[in-house]
């Protein structure tokens, strides 16, 4: 490691900076000598593109905070002040809604990448016990900012997850009050979710996401073969099918982002309500406590577990299993007990039943945007039966996988221009 | 504890029931209709037309005058002259002088601010409210809205949609309409237009970032 | 080789000036937003003053930009005495000080019977109190009517000069202003 101390640099004062400052071994580190498999294809962008909304999140939210007002009072018109009277605020504003819904697109491809090639398995399980603490942390912090702009839907949508907190025994009552700081969500609870989603859950996410980058550093990162790249060295001690992170993995990720924000920029410019979905109707008019929504529906990203929620005939056993289906996801390493890694080399039980779990997610996802009536809460209990196999049953169907032979190198063909 | 249990069931179920009443088929109220932000000129027989029928009732309480004016390219003179009927100032705020306990007791419900009324419920169901008035004499205001079921607003339009043609009349509803959806997002061309240039230049970035991708990667086996 | 290299400099710095170019606009929308609002600029929009039922020798205070507005309409005795030479002012000609062209001369008006100033001491920004009788006891035997700042004690004529041994190192701010009609003054801009 003595060798990793050496300066990069020849401008003096950069080399004052490493002097004092491991700046030059944090860049070989973490880019120009962090090796990683030459063959990832677009389900390993998703990471750098979450790195991306977050940063675009957070700059949004802080020239959003320089002019909103966390207070019933002034909340839903500072919204509109932002969008009418501030300069360019319609554009830091749009940016925001839509980022929040990509943001969370993103991070379900991400995880979705993960569950194909086996990135949760040893020796990552850590990494991914890391980003299921961010996917918490993204859920909080999306529930505490819908609040905010206090329209009807931040409203009734606020109301009726935290009264789900009713439902733990004994405390529930007195930890809904607790949690609103009120008898009901008020003015007080409006300022002190502001904080929570200004200050708490950014720091906490930040510092999250830098602890899930140095495990995976520190490990190395997965690829579509699930082979360990790490096995096979040259002479130069590299791995063979590695390439160097910078300027490899960096140009690629920059077109990779570049198309990301094409899309992400088309909706915040040509559609950035999209239909109801990324800005809600009821939540152009302010919240009234006397005039519930004709839909309460959370928004998109959380439908599946509202689905969920609402397909256990018990509302308090509903609340349980909306709290199980989340926390599932954290077992997946040692649920699976398949020794392969990536799906490319795993058995048709696996292939099957993440077909199924894909799918029973989506369908959930949609349910969850429509009424509980007729066939659709059929539907929903079919699929949160088939949600939860998933899961429960892996233990059984991953031993009985018969894998194929995975290859000892990478497999990468290249593309001639 | 069983109260709180009832009321959360309530919440859960109730959207399905009301769901039937909650989406409702406007197409046979919005003949004709076929609103342009884009198109200035309507917009600004729009805002006439709100200031004249409408802006007594009614207030816009997001908008300002002057950004009317600078938006539509209206003159200050033109503004004092047409659309200003109060005390305001250009760079106050769209207000009327219809106190909010007055408005409850003359029509049962106060007027409500109309800045995002097409956000809100959509400028087909604005455009198809102002066209689906029918008398009805059980109602106090004598007529009622198939559209918005015992509104309690009376026909301000019925002079106009008498002497005007059906094709005047959805003219009428289009440029005020418009001026209503302008009202509820001003910055709505505007943003279509710099849409444009930031998509183009991401797709010039894009060319260039893959041909430095592809030559970097050229040495790889 | 020799190609390569120059194909791979071509590329990089052409990618990196794309995206310097449009990172500078990305930034200047956000910086942009820090400007006034449309709401800031409607507060502090030029303000208009009736000034019909002002008697000689009387003062209305207005606010107009968060900063108070005095206009005092001036008695006979008042212009006589400006047109008098006064050599204790650091200023008399107004050349380092913030006034509108047509404010700098002894009036520091367009009108001599009507003054339009910042009632803001151009010291450390306290306001001044009027002192406008001729030899009070608290201001001495020479003392001709003006403004007296009680923070530091600076002292300003009737035309808002500041005298000279005094803290304050210019005369009295006069704000852009016009008079519309006859009686009423619109303060914020000038003609």
């Amino acid at each position: 490691m003595a060798k990793n101390t050496e300066s990069i640099f020849t401008n003096p004062i950069l080399r004052w900076i490493d002097d004092r400052f491991p700046l030059s071994s944090l860049i070989k580190d973490h880019a120009t000598e962090y090796y990683a498999s030459k063959n990832f294809n677009i389900w390993y962008l998703f990471g750098v593109l979450s790195m991306v909304v977050l940063v675009i999140m957070l700059l949004t939210g802080f020239f959003l905070t320089m002019n909103y007002k966390p207070s019933t009072e002034d909340a839903f018109n500072s919204v509109e002040y932002i969008m009418r009277s501030v300069e360019n605020g319609w554009l830091i504003r749009y940016m925001h809604s839509t980022g929040a819904s990509f943001f969370f697109i993103v991070i379900y491809l991400h995880m979705f990448r993960a569950m194909l090639y086996g990135s949760y398995k040893k020796p990552r399980e850590l990494i991914w016990v890391l980003g299921m603490l961010l996917y918490f942390c993204l859920m909080a912090e999306a529930f505490f900012g819908y609040l905010l702009p206090w329209g009807n839907m931040s409203y009734w949508a606020g109301q009726v997850i935290v009264n789900l907190f009713g439902y733990i025994p004994f405390i529930g009552e007195s930890l809904t009050e607790w949690i609103r700081g009120d008898y009901f969500i008020s003015d007080i609870t409006l300022n002190r979710f502001f904080a929570f989603h200004v200050i708490f859950l950014p720091l906490s996410i930040i510092g999250l996401v830098a602890a899930h980058i140095l495990a995976l550093h520190h490990v190395g990162s997965n690829n579509p073969d699930g082979v360990e790249i790490k096995e096979h060295l040259d002479e130069n001690d590299k791995p063979i099918d590695g390439v160097a992170f910078h300027p490899f993995h960096t140009s690629k990720d920059l077109v990779g982002i570049t198309v990301f924000l094409i899309f992400y920029f088309a909706a915040v410019f040509f559609a950035p309500e999209m239909g109801g979905y990324f800005l809600e109707v009821d939540n152009f008019e302010p919240a009234d406590p006397l005039k519930t929504p004709e839909h309460i529906v959370p928004s998109w990203y959380f439908t599946p577990y509202y689905a969920i929620l609402r397909a256990v005939p018990n509302a308090a056993l509903g609340a349980l299993f909306l709290v199980l289906a989340v926390l599932l996801f954290v077992f997946l390493p040692w649920l699976d007990k398949c020794e392969v890694k990536s799906i490319r080399y795993r058995g048709w039980q696996y292939k099957f039943a993440l077909a199924l779990f894909s799918i029973s997610f989506v369908a959930l996802g949609y349910l969850g945007l429509q009424p509980a009536t007729g066939i659709y809460v059929a539907l929903a209990r079919f699929f949160t039966i088939t949600y939860f196999a998933f899961f429960l049953l892996m233990p059984f169907y991953t031993k009985l996988e018969k894998t194929k032979t995975v290859p000892e190198r990478v497999v990468y063909e290249k593309k001639e221009s | 504890m069983k109260k709180l249990l009832l009321i959360c069931l309530a919440f859960v179920f109730i959207p399905g029931m009301v769901n039937a009443a909650g989406s409702m088929n406007l197409d046979e109220y919005i003949e004709g209709m076929d609103v342009k932000t884009s198109d200035a000129k309507s917009l600004q027989r729009g805002a006439r037309n709100f200031f004249n029928y409408c802006s007594g009732c009614h207030t816009l309480q997001y908008m300002r005058y002057n950004q009317i004016a600078d938006d539509l390219g209206i003159t200050e003179d033109q503004l004092m002259k047409n659309l200003i009927f109060t005390e305001s100032a250009p760079q106050n705020l769209v207000k009327n002088n219809m106190l909010k306990e007055d408005g409850d007791r003359w029509f049962g419900k106060a007027p409500p601010d109309l800045t995002l009324v097409t956000r809100r419920k959509s400028s087909e169901y604005v455009y198809g409210f102002l066209n689906s008035f029918y008398e009805d004499s059980s109602s106090p205001t004598g007529v009622n809205n198939h559209v918005q079921d015992a509104s309690s607003m009376p026909n301000v339009l019925w002079d106009i949609q008498e002497r005007f043609s059906d094709e005047q009349y959805s003219q009428f509803l289009n440029d005020t309409v418009g001026f209503l959806v302008y009202a509820g997002e001003p910055i709505i061309e505007k943003r279509k237009s710099m849409g444009v240039w930031v998509i183009g230049f991401l797709l010039i970035f894009l060319v260039l970032s893959y041909a430095l991708y592809k030559d970097i990667w050229r040495e790889v086996k | 080789m020799e190609k390569n290299i120059n194909r791979r400099k071509f590329l990089s710095i052409a990618t990196s000036v794309t995206s310097a170019v449009g990172g500078i606009f990305a930034v200047g929308a956000f910086v942009s937003s820090l400007q006034p609002s449309k709401k800031a600029k409607a507060l502090g929009a030029s303000i208009k003053v009736n000034l019909s039922k002002l008697e000689p020798g009387s003062i209305i205070k207005v606010i107009y930009r968060g900063k108070p507005i005095w206009v005092l309409r001036r008695t006979e005795q008042m212009i006589n005495e400006l047109d008098n030479e006064n050599s204790n002012l650091r200023d008399p000609e107004s050349d380092l000080s913030i006034q509108p062209d047509f404010a700098k001369n002894q009036f520091r008006s367009k009108n001599p019977e009507y003054f339009v100033v910042e009632g803001v001491c151009t010291h450390l920004g306290c306001a001044p109190i009027e002192k406008f009788a001729i030899a009070p006891a608290d201001m001495g035997p020479d003392w001709k009517g003006g403004f007296y700042c009680p923070c530091h004690g600076s002292k300003f004529d009737l035309s808002g000069r500041v005298y000279a041994g005094v803290p304050a190192p210019s005369n009295l701010r006069v704000p852009a202003h016009q008079f519309v009609d006859g009686t009423t003054l619109l303060v914020g801009e000038n003609s």
